[in-house]
This record gives C-alpha cells, sequence and structure tokens, in this order.
C-alpha cells in the first residue's frame, strides 16, 4: 500500500475527462476519481469493468418468480385445494392465471430489491458510514483525482499541472 | 438515392404471383354445396376419426328420429359455411396484417414527430416509405368490406339480414352494425389515416429543399392531431373490422389490444427495413444505437402486449361470465396451439431474446427476433378472426400461406419502390446533426 497519495483537483467535468486520458496514456494507475455528479463516459476513460448488476438482478428475479409458484402451488394446490367461488384448484396450472398478479409482483420485488442491496453491499453503503472523500468540496464543484506516489512525486507534478490542474495536494494515506 | 435491387423485385414479383396461385386455389377447392362439404370433412378426419364418430354415435343414440335429422342438416350447413369462409378469412387475415403493419409505422412516425424525438429523424424515410402500404393495403381491405356488404362471403354475420331478424342482440345493435354506417366509418377512417400520411410526406420533402422550419413545425402540429384522429379511429377500426366478426362478444380493451400489435409489427419492419438497408450501405449514418433503440420499443411494446393480451384473457377467465367467456373456450378448445404458441413467440421470446443489451446491438440477432414477433403477430390475428369464421375447420394450408405470400410481396414490392422516390436521409430537419451523432 502506498503511503503518500497525490490529489489533483479540476473545476470543469471537460478539463476532467482530458486529464484522465492523458494520464492514462502515460500509464499511471488511477486510484480515484470523486465527482460531484456523474461524468458521462468517465468509467470508459478510466477504463472502468462494465458493471454485472444487471446480470444479479435478472437471477433474483428468476429467484423470486420461483418462490412465488413454489409458495402458491403448496398453498393454494398441495396443502388445502378448497373450492374457492369454482375456482379450479386441482392443478397449478389450471389456477395459474389467478396467480399471475403475484407471480409478476414478486419476481419485480425481488429483482429490485436483492438488486438495490447488491449495490450497497459491492459500494460498501450503508447508515452510519464514516464519508470517504477526501476533500469537502467534491461534493459540490470539484473533482479530484487520486494517484499513488512510488517516488515519483515531481514527474506526477508536472503532469498533472499540464492537465489543467487548478490545485494540487500530496497527502499520507 | 435508393435504387430497388433488381433481385428483391423478383423476389416480390414471384411472392406475388405465388400467392395468388395459393389464394386461387383456396377459392376453388372451397365447397359450394353441403355434400362437398361432408366429403371434405370425412377426408380430413381419417386419422382421428374414431373419438369423432363414437360422439356422433351417442348423439344419434340419443336423439330421436326427425329432431336428429333437422339438427344434423343445420350442422352440415354450418359446416359448408365455415369451409366457404376459409379462404375469404385466410383473404382478409393476411390482408389486414401487412395492412396493421403500415398503420403501426403511421403510429410510430406521428409519436417521432409529436414528441420532436432527437433519434429518429433519420428513420424518417424508411418510415414513409412502409407507410407508403397504407393506400394499396387500404384499398384491398375496403373491397374486401364491400364484397361482405354484398354477401359474397359469410365473415360478418351480422350483415346477413335474415340472421339479424331472428337475434335479438344484433337487432339491439343494428343501430350500430349496418353495412351502410360500416363502410361510412371505413371510408373515413382510411381517408384520415390516407390523408395524414400523404400530407406529412409531403411538408417532409417539402422541408428538405425550404430554407425555414415552418414545414417542419406544421408538421408538428398536424402530427399531434393526427394522433388524437388515430386513437379514436384504430378503436372504432378494431371494433368494426375485427371484434364484430363475433357481434355477441365484446371487450372494453380491445382497441388498445390491436393496437399493441400494430405498433410492435411496425416497429418490427422499421428495424428490419433499416437493418436491410444499411446492410447494403443506404443508410451510412445508421449506427447500433437507433438499432438498439428499435429493439428497446420492440421488447418494450412486445412486453405491452402481453400485458393487454393477460388483461383480457384473466378478466374474462376470473370472472367467467357465460356471453363472455365462450370466446376463449372455443379458442382454447379449437385453437390451443396457435393462442398459447403465439403467447410464446409474442412475449417469451421476445422477452428472452432482447433482454440482454449487447443482443439488442447484433443486427442478425434482431432480424432473428422480429421474425418470431411478425410470425407471432400474424398469429395473433388469426387467432382473433378465424374461431369465429371458420370455427374448428381451421388449418394453416394453401389459401393461408398463399395470402401471406402475396401480401408479403405486395408490401416489398410498394414499400421499396416508395423508398426509391425521395433520398434516404433527410437534409434539413431540425433535429438531423443529433440523429446522425445518436449514441446509447
Amino acid at each position: 500500500m502506498a503511503s503518500k497519495v497525490i490529489h489533483a483537483y479540476y473545476d470543469d467535468d471537460d478539463v476532467l475527462m482530458h486529464a484522465v486520458k492523458k494520464v492514462k496514456d502515460a500509464k499511471h494507475h488511477i486510484e480515484e476519481v470523486y465527482c460531484p455528479f456523474p461524468v458521462h463516459g468517465l468509467d470508459k476513460a478510466m477504463g472502468l469493468a462494465p458493471t454485472r448488476i444487471a446480470i444479479t438482478s435478472f437471477i433474483y428475479g428468476c429467484v423470486g418468480l420461483a418462490v412465488a409458484i413454489v409458495m402458491m402451488n403448496y398453498i393454494m394446490i398441495q396443502d388445502w385445494p378448497q373450492d374457492i367461488g369454482g375456482k379450479p384448484s386441482f392443478s397449478y396450472l389450471e389456477n395459474m392465471p389467478a396467480f399471475v398478479p403475484i407471480m409478476f409482483e414478486l419476481t419485480v420485488f425481488f429483482a429490485a430489491h436483492l438488486m438495490v442491496i447488491t449495490f450497497y453491499l459491492r459500494s460498501r453503503l450503508w447508515p452510519f458510514k464514516k464519508a470517504e472523500n477526501p476533500d469537502v468540496r467534491t461534493t459540490d464543484d470539484h473533482f479530484v483525482m487520486e494517484l499513488a506516489i512510488h517516488d515519483n512525486e515531481k514527474e506526477l507534478k508536472n503532469l498533472l499541472m499540464d492537465t489543467g490542474a487548478v490545485e494540487i495536494n500530496v497527502s499520507e494515506k | 438515392m435508393y435504387t430497388f435491387s433488381s433481385r428483391l423485385r423478383m423476389a416480390s414479383f414471384i411472392m406475388m404471383i405465388v400467392g395468388l396461385l395459393g389464394i386461387g386455389i383456396g377459392f376453388m377447392s372451397a365447397p359450394s354445396t353441403v355434400e362437398e362439404a361432408k366429403a371434405m370433412v370425412a377426408s380430413h378426419d381419417g386419422g382421428h376419426g374414431d373419438a369423432h364418430a363414437e360422439e356422433v354415435g351417442l348423439a344419434e343414440a340419443n336423439a330421436h328420429g326427425e329432431h336428429a335429422e333437422a339438427h344434423d342438416a343445420a350442422h352440415d350447413e354450418h359446416v359448408l359455411h365455415q369451409l366457404q369462409n376459409k379462404p375469404w378469412s385466410a383473404l382478409y387475415v393476411a390482408a389486414f396484417f401487412f395492412f396493421m403493419i403500415a398503420l403501426g409505422v403511421l403510429a410510430f412516425y406521428a409519436i417521432q414527430r409529436a414528441s420532436q424525438a432527437g433519434w429518429s429523424p433519420l428513420l424518417f424515410r424508411v418510415m414513409e416509405g412502409i407507410t407508403a402500404y397504407l393506400v394499396p393495403g387500404g384499398i384491398i381491405i375496403f373491397v374486401i368490406l364491400v364484397l361482405s356488404v354484398l354477401h359474397m362471403n359469410h365473415l360478418f354475420v351480422w350483415m346477413d339480414a335474415d340472421v339479424v331478424a331472428h337475434d335479438k342482440l344484433l337487432m339491439g345493435k343494428s343501430g350500430y352494425l349496418n353495412p351502410t354506417f360500416f363502410l361510412i366509418r371505413a371510408a373515413i377512417f382510411l381517408g384520415g389515416w390516407i390523408l395524414y400520411r400523404e400530407y406529412s410526406r409531403k411538408l417532409s420533402l417539402k422541408q428538405d429543399a425550404s430554407d425555414d422550419n415552418s414545414n417542419f413545425k406544421l408538421n408538428f402540429r398536424i402530427s399531434a392531431a393526427f394522433l388524437v384522429f388515430y386513437l379514436i379511429s384504430e378503436s372504432i377500426m378494431s371494433w368494426d373490422w375485427i371484434m364484430s366478426v363475433d357481434p355477441h362478444w365484446f371487450s372494453t380493451l380491445f382497441g388498445w389490444y390491436v393496437f399493441a400489435s400494430m405498433i410492435v409489427s411496425g416497429i418490427t419492419v422499421i428495424a428490419m427495413v433499416t437493418i436491410y438497408l444499411k446492410s447494403k450501405d443506404y443508410l451510412p449514418d445508421v449506427n447500433d444505437s437507433h438499432i438498439h433503440d428499435l429493439a428497446k420499443f420492440m421488447f418494450g411494446f412486445s412486453v405491452f402486449w402481453t400485458y393487454l393480451w393477460f388483461s383480457q384473457f384473466m378478466l374474462i377467465w376470473y370472472s367467467n361470465i357465460p356471453e363472455e367467456v365462450t370466446y376463449y373456450v372455443t379458442r382454447i378448445e379449437d385453437f390451443k396451439l396457435p393462442f398459447f404458441g403465439m403467447v410464446v413467440m409474442n412475449f417469451v421470446l421476445p422477452l428472452l431474446l432482447l433482454m440482454n443489451s449487447d443482443y439488442k446491438r447484433i443486427n442478425w440477432f434482431v432480424i432473428l427476433t422480429g421474425i418470431i414477433i411478425l410470425a407471432g403477430h400474424y398469429m395473433d390475428i388469426f387467432n382473433m378472426i378465424m374461431p369465429s369464421t371458420v370455427g374448428d375447420q381451421w388449418s394453416i394450408g394453401i389459401p393461408e400461406i398463399g395470402a401471406i405470400l402475396f401480401f408479403a410481396g405486395l408490401f416489398i414490392f410498394w414499400v421499396f419502390r416508395a423508398l426509391t422516390k425521395a433520398p434516404l436521409q433527410p437534409k434539413r430537419n431540425p433535429f438531423i446533426e443529433e440523429s446522425r451523432h445518436f449514441h446509447y
């Protein structure tokens, strides 16, 4: 773990995008970029892997569908198949249209909620979590690029100044 | 400018000729007497005749003398009418299916104009090309409707004065369901749709040559007005042309249901024609994001169609009121495979095939799904018309496939001919730059 990091401040998302591309071209690893709002295309410029959260959501939806089917098959068909208003409770398929609204809602419920929880877990968000941003200005109008220093402080500083940084800080981490 | 490839033109002519032959064979082989109809049913029943024969035997044993004979005669005449309806229904289903595609595209086009969408102006000429089919398709439908009014066929039972005279329900509806008013409504609707199409196309071409945006603004206004007219006329059209083949039955969301079928088929055809033209290098500025958007619409409207299909089915199944539920009883008894197969083709397959974002950008994948969706929505129209006109005598044979081929050939010929008439890319649409750089 690098003990020293360099923080380059930017005040414009276009400048930031160009800076990210330049730093990537110079083959430096960007530890993190802090932004006050989503910058379109930043993940591509940084070379981040695409998210797989949609795939997890699909799987959760399948689980929800299965839960709905198993639950209603057990309750309505297996456990107590009584005649309610002439509905055919002889097999699941015969009474299926009546179950579809529940099947649909549970699919959506599982897909949505479990995906959100997955998002919280993967991005480590919870109610009493300590905020991680290095500078309060990154939530308002400044962008910060964080790079680790490996005995190349001067070279990095020059490179970042060239990219249009408005402020450069070196700090212990 | 697009030039109609001679191979495609040839293919469309061959389809039309083969289709005409099929339609002709269908009309030639329809029975004209009760005896012929009986012989046809007997020859078809060969394989699974046992159960049927037993049933008939029971019926004969239970019934007594004259009554049974009278009943049999009525039954035979019923079967004769069903068999005589077969080539007409085949023609009508295919004619309506291809007309519906053009009308769905027209609605989508008007929505794109009225919503000032930034991604779609590149595709306006493709849509205008497809809606050109409204004129020949609409005329053919109107001719079929006039022939029905002239008693050339028995597609619409309420057109038969004898039937209405003995049917209290139909008498009650005769203020609305009478041949004159029916044809007047059809003429107004067709006239309105074609008028908007031609006028909007004219403004669209004028906009290219003008030096201000007045044509564009006028087009925006008439498109918004057209959508109001379309919403009303489409709903009434679906009661007239489709629901009234079953005049004892009614459903309140039927217009929306037909609309969903229409718009999803229309968007599918836009995507397919666009991919075809792009593969021939006629649409250089259309990129994968445009295809992605169209595929998203195909996906979304497939689900929307399913929502309406299921809402109609489930409400009627759940309450099980006899006068409504017969509609589904006949379909599930006599049309089990087409009825449920269509749900697989129109919902399950598009849902799974088009869910992945990457797949929506693969052109051959969109074409494949498009073919499934179009076949599924043909079956949807088939399931709306056939059970009431031919009942359990349905099949997908020479008349049905012939009619599909004929109208597919005519559709391809007319659409691609219209595409040659103007440059495929609008020149000075205010949104054209945004559309060219559209990226998702």
